[in-house]
């Protein structure tokens, strides 16, 4: 197996799972109420857990001193291969769970077929992750639904973010040549294969909350080859500010 | 009720307290009891919420991933605090709207400390290994507490406080074993909360107003001057074992006493911050009472959402 397409393959799947734990780390303490602020934490923790796994298996692949930390928090901006879903800020809570929710949809049927991969780590990793997208998916989905099918402000609001948020979906099923190079090797998830049973299942939360379903075609793309929304370069200087700061350190 | 009556209940009440038996909420007790509980317990239950703020300042910074998990979890444990705190008060009647309200609207106070800035990553250590260590010196005597959901609270809260104690320690022995700029960032975050900390357990005993209710219905088992040389007794070797100064130029080991004797305390700046002239006295209101109002709609939007179901249902079983 080419070491340089695992490598950035491993990276493409840990990226997304750190910059969402990370947007979600940023509302601990300010959610609107206690039972959610616990669900939001514990689904950053769980982004965060696995997140390090992956950066583990990577640090592992490549050596020469790459720890999990210096793959996580000390690449460049251009480096980092995260979908521009995740990466989106918590503007208010209905953005945040139409993102939530639109990248678990995907998340969970991703992970379904990479704990398939021939590469044993990946598959174990993916194994592990199922349990608990399937409980972040369950979250969002409760609350698109509640939102949606709220008052007529809510509504509005959920109608608001997924329509904001809908020029981000598409980039999910796109390859980069990583990926094709990893799907080709039985180790890497073909997502162009997702993309129907993932609108379809959108679509149904959707319709169950009373939701619009976008009919916009203009997608924006980019996250995966390390052009991203302007709104990375400020997450990612919270996230190295330390590294950045106080380099070769022991924390 | 007959006055003689009450003063029945109120003798076999307080027997049953002498006796060790735990008062469950739907026993009889004076309204000063209740009162005492739900001041006490929402107080705990606010600090467990405002005390989310200055380490959530960090999620975002923490220098590495382990670090970050592990501080979300810390801070996580404390909503939890916070939620069955707010349960066992609303077990004594009143809802947890209200406690908030009282919160929001400057009547409820929550525990000083978290007034204070956290500026720099050494911060969350101090936090840790100080703030959480006096807290458990506060909290543990009340694992037996007379007032039986509160005291059962207090068993799982007293757990994970101590593993929060033992993180923040952890993290002030990585920094010490650290460069010359991490041993900095280490004693000044140890200068700047060692005061605050002691403040933290509360004013001399002779301008304690509750102290003297409270031993009675063992709400509380020390005095807050006995708990204050606990923790300084236990405090100052772990600094001292790790190669930090304590910040009192007054610390002093009185061999006859078999304690540490220690400087004066600045009272002042306490009730500066008590009375809400602290340093982020404003920013945590500002963030608790911002959160509450942006989340309104949510709120409403669950509600309406949960009726709607309630209704689909009832017509379904018609």
């Amino acid at each position: 197996m080419n070491k340089e397409h695992l490598y950035k393959y491993i990276l493409g799947i840990a990226d997304n799972s750190l910059i969402l734990g990370q947007r979600l780390g940023e509302l601990c303490g300010h959610g609107p109420n206690l039972e959610t602020d616990i669900a939001g934490t514990n689904i950053s923790l769980d982004l965060f857990g696995q997140s390090r796994s992956y950066y583990q298996y990577a640090a592992k692949l490549i050596g020469n001193g790459a720890t999990e930390d210096s793959i996580a928090m000390l690449r460049n901006e251009r480096e980092y291969i995260n979908v521009l879903l995740v990466e989106q800020p918590n503007t208010d809570f209905a953005y945040t769970m139409a993102r939530q929710f639109l990248f678990d949809v995907y998340h969970l049927l991703m992970l379904q077929e990479l704990q398939k991969s021939h590469d044993v780590t990946l598959a174990a990793i993916a194994n592990k992750s199922i349990k608990e997208v399937s409980y972040h998916l369950r979250f969002s989905s409760d609350w698109v639904k509640r939102l949606g099918d709220g008052t007529e402000e809510s509504h509005q609001k959920m109608q608001d973010a997924i329509d904001g948020l809908w020029t981000y979906t598409d980039e999910l099923f796109h390859q980069t040549d990583a990926d094709k190079a990893m799907v080709a090797e039985g180790a890497g998830v073909d997502v162009k294969e997702l993309k129907d049973s993932y609108y379809s299942k959108v679509t149904k939360v959707l319709a169950e909350a009373t939701l619009e379903t976008p009919e916009s075609k203009w997608f924006q793309k980019g996250g995966k080859n390390g052009v991203h929304t302007e709104h990375l370069g400020y997450l990612l200087s919270d996230l190295q500010y330390m590294q950045r700061t106080f380099p070769n350190m022991e924390w | 009720m007959s006055e003689e009556q009450i003063k029945d209940l109120e003798e076999q009440f307080e027997a049953r307290i002498a006796r060790d038996e735990k008062i469950e909420p739907k026993d009889w007790m004076p309204e000063k009891y209740r009162k005492t509980h739900i001041r006490q317990m929402s107080q705990h239950a606010h600090s467990e919420v405002v005390g989310m703020l200055p380490e959530g300042n960090w999620i975002t910074r923490a220098p590495s991933l382990r670090r970050k998990v592990a501080l979300l979890a810390k801070i996580q444990d404390e909503a939890g605090h916070g939620l069955y705190l707010y349960s066992a008060c609303e077990t004594l009647g009143i809802s947890r709207d209200e406690l908030y309200d009282q919160l929001h609207s400057g009547k409820a106070k929550y525990s000083s400390i978290f007034n204070y800035p956290t500026i720099t990553w050494a911060d969350m250590g101090a936090i840790g290994w100080l703030v959480d260590g006096a807290a458990i010196i506060n909290q543990v005597p009340l694992c037996n507490t007379s007032f039986g959901p509160y005291a059962r609270a207090m068993v799982r809260v007293c757990k994970e406080e101590s593993f929060h104690q033992r993180q923040g320690y952890e993290i002030m022995i990585k920094l010490m074993q650290g460069t010359p700029e991490q041993k900095e960032m280490a004693q000044d975050a140890l200068n700047r909360w060692w005061w605050p900390s002691l403040m933290m357990l509360g004013p001399i005993d002779a301008e304690s107003v509750h102290t003297e209710q409270s031993m009675k219905w063992k709400l509380k088992r020390k005095s807050n001057d006995e708990l204050r040389q606990q923790f300084i007794d236990q405090t100052v070797p772990q600094a001292e074992l790790i190669g930090l100064t304590i910040p009192d130029p007054d610390l002093k080991w009185n061999d006859e006493k078999g304690c540490y004797d220690f400087g004066a305390i600045d009272w002042d700046e306490f009730w500066q911050v008590v009375k809400g002239h602290g340093p982020c006295n404003k920013e945590r209101m500002n963030a608790r009472v911002g959160a509450w109002e942006r989340g309104e709609w949510v709120r409403d939007a669950a509600v309406a959402y949960a009726e709607k179901k309630a209704n689909k249902n009832i017509n379904k079983a018609v």
